[in-house]
């Protein structure tokens, strides 16, 4: 929610515009582009089998009429809302309902499609209901900005978020669902990525704390280092992702080869070795720039007190600067966490594995479906870490000040 | 009693304190004050090594002070700088009880100090103790500063410039609290400044620094009346130097006996804490030749003329 948030954050309505038409205009965009996605777009797309394009079908096409018919009602209003109404918790609540009527809607026009017993049919959602869906999120979020909700909230919301995705999920309700299905087809080989995926990103993350922390420190006791590591991290910044795997590929490929211990801890060419090295050299210009400007936040006359009452640098550094620099270095390690998530993916190329296998795969097959059982928890979870991570540095600096 | 023995910091090719020696009376406030660059600071800070002299050595009561690592050294002195360098991320009882927990006093005993330390401030414990250092007003930050360095007891507390963030009215109020608590508690005071007003206000002993270089070393109304060289005297402005001497006698100390049957002088009656300059310029203000000086009590101790007061400001 936080960089939506922040994009949305417009100055509010001027009293002349507000008055002219009662309108808010964040509401008439979306009212708009949902409706576009609703009528214009299919809302799903019916495959005879998993690679064929698509036969698009519109929500009226899917449903019976009743449920179409209510469906509309419910997003009309939703719509009205948006457009006329102010007051946050309405419009959340609104977003939240419309989220939850597409949403069951998706589920209905897949069980309804699916002929029953055929596992090779496949019911897609279409680019009509992501446009829906995004208008609502986007009403969501603005509705969450507006209520300023403290990071305990934020945290709660995103509890019950997972926790209602993760409990329809396992009910089975969108078992129908293209994407499921691509899921069902091997359930251990979701749970392995997943799992080398949150390793692969943490474990590089972590290294990277351990080097990067000390490093930061030093740059800022010894101002003269400062821009030549800073501009080296720089330019390692730069280095395309791929490129960076190409290049570590060669040096550890022969340091396996000559050096029986690296190759039995599992150091190789391609694989985990080159993805975590790559991922550790790009989270290092996060932490340690962080690191220099949260240390360099400090008061001199806070460090100069605590050294002249006694303290010696260790305990200064320990218990006056590193917390005191903390809710800034924090929030490198999250630029650096979320940053790490979405580069996981492309390490799948080098065989480092994580989610990006089931998107390398899905190009490869042309199976869409395939590419989004990737990508959708790929960006849960980064957004998941980046709601956490803002919670916790929002609260360290609310203690601090 | 602190012993200061030519001590001497260069860096490079600048000297920042050259050869300085002076000796700092116990139970006593002594004011440093110079143009910035003149090296007070260093002086100061060569005291508690947050600084390392390059030659010299400092004794505090006879015990040389390079004799044992500078935090336990520092741990023992209070040290009180500009904009008060409270921690933002602790409350006030804890940045009070930062050198008591260094040094593991128990809780208890920490606590007792802590609210007789605020109580002296005149900031209530209860109030206070749990409020962070954001939440209060410049004076009130400086006074909790000054209540972290004396938590522990030290015998010196060395303060550089405390009061230089303070608007004058609270400088003022701050600088009269300094003069009640160096009285309570006894602390050898080392106080740097670049205000000779503060100076003379608060120092039983004022130490003249230029260039890195002690000028001169005494009691006030010494640097007034017979400064040792030209700098000395620009710096306590010879057009305002009767009234700075008269500033420095109390109306106690100056008044007459009275003249047989005189006991109860009409007009103004004035403290005998009140300075000579400020009974002048009351007498002036209202247009009379004569005031009477009572104690804390009420009793008359005599009485102060106009004429008696301008003796008091030639020099001896």
């Amino acid at each position: 929610m936080s960089a939506a948030g922040f994009l949305l954050r417009r100055p509010a309505p001027t009293g002349g515009a507000a008055a002219l038409a009662g309108i808010d205009r964040l509401g008439a965009l979306l009212t708009l582009v949902g409706a576009a996605g609703l009528f214009l777009l299919p809302f799903v797309a019916f495959k005879a089998n998993r690679i064929l394009p698509g036969d698009p079908r519109a929500l009226a096409q899917a449903l019976p009429v009743w449920a179409a018919v209510g469906c509309w009602t419910t997003l009309a209003a939703v719509a009205a809302v948006a457009l006329r109404v102010a007051y946050a918790p309405v419009r959340l609540a609104a977003a939240l309902a419309g989220i939850v009527v597409t949403a069951t809607a998706l589920a209905a026009a897949a069980n309804a499609l699916t002929p029953p017993h055929n596992l090779i049919v496949r019911v897609a959602p279409g680019s009509g209901f992501w446009l829906l869906l995004a208008a609502l999120g986007l009403l969501a979020t603005d509705a969450i900005t507006r209520l300023r909700p403290g990071p305990g909230v934020r945290v709660l919301l995103l509890a019950l978020f997972l926790g209602i995705t993760g409990l329809t999920l396992a009910l089975g309700t969108f078992d129908n669902i293209s994407v499921m299905r691509e899921y069902a087809v091997d359930t251990s080989a979701f749970s392995l990525a997943a799992r080398q995926h949150i390793l692969l990103s943490l474990g590089s993350l972590a290294a990277a704390v351990v080097v990067a922390l000390p490093l930061g420190i030093f740059c800022h006791r010894v101002p003269r280092l400062r821009p030549g590591v800073l501009s080296a991290l720089n330019i390692i910044q730069t280095i395309p992702s791929i490129a960076l795997f190409g290049i570590l590929m060669a040096p550890l490929g022969a340091l396996a080869a000559h050096v029986p211990l690296a190759a039995a801890v599992g150091i190789r060419g391609i694989g985990a070795a080159p993805a975590v090295l790559a991922l550790f050299l790009y989270s290092l210009l996060p932490i340690v720039a962080n690191t220099v400007a949260g240390l360099k936040r400090v008061s001199p006359a806070t460090v100069e007190a605590a050294l002249g009452m006694g303290m010696t640098r260790w305990q200064t550094l320990m218990s006056v600067e590193l917390i005191l620099a903390l809710p800034v270095i924090l929030t490198g390690i999250r630029i650096v966490l979320v940053q790490n998530i979405g580069l996981v993916t492309v390490a799948a190329l080098i065989g480092g594995g994580g989610f990006g296998t089931f998107v390398f795969g899905g190009i490869g097959q042309a199976a869409t479906d395939l590419v989004l059982l990737g990508a959708i928890p790929t960006v849960v979870l980064a957004f998941s870490a980046a709601v956490l991570l803002d919670a916790l540095v929002e609260r360290l600096d609310r203690v601090r000040k | 009693m602190i012993v200061i023995e030519s001590l001497t910091k260069r860096y490079d090719s600048t000297t920042a304190v050259d050869a300085v020696s002076m000796v700092i009376e116990r139970n006593s406030i002594t004011v440093i004050v110079g143009t910035s660059g003149s090296g007070k600071s260093t002086l100061l800070r060569m005291i508690n090594r947050l600084i390392e002299p390059t030659s010299g050595r400092v004794l505090i009561d006879g015990r040389d002070t390079a004799s044992e690592p500078g935090h336990l050294l520092r741990r023992r002195i209070g040290y009180v700088i500009q904009g008060h360098g409270l921690f933002p991320h602790r409350t006030v009882a804890e940045n009070i009880g930062t050198v008591p927990h260094l040094l593991h006093w128990d809780e208890a005993r920490t606590r007792a100090r802590t609210a007789q330390l605020l109580e002296a401030l005149q900031l209530d414990p209860a109030n206070y103790s749990e409020k962070y250092p954001h939440q209060l007003s410049g004076g009130q930050q400086q006074r909790v500063g000054v209540a972290r360095a004396l938590a522990a007891e030290p015998a010196v507390l060395l303060m550089d410039e405390p009061f230089g963030a303070l608007d004058p009215i609270i400088r003022e109020k701050a600088q009269d609290d300094l003069l009640d608590i160096q009285r309570r508690f006894g602390t050898t005071v080392v106080l740097v400044t670049h205000d000779i007003d503060e100076a003379f206000r608060l120092g039983d002993r004022v130490a003249v620094m230029s260039e890195g270089r002690l000028l001169q070393y005494d009691r006030p109304e010494v640097l007034v009346t017979r400064p040792a060289n030209p700098l000395v005297g620009r710096m306590t402005g010879s057009a305002e130097r009767a009234m700075r001497l008269l500033s420095l006698t109390t109306a106690g100390e100056a008044a007459l006996p009275f003249a047989a049957g005189e006991q109860r002088a009409e007009g103004l009656v004035v403290p005998t804490s009140a300075s000579l300059r400020e009974v002048l310029s009351e007498l002036l203000w209202r247009g009379s030749e004569c005031a009477t000086v009572v104690d804390a009590d009420g009793t008359p101790r005599g009485q102060l003329t106009v004429a008696a007061i301008l003796t008091r400001g030639r020099p001896a």
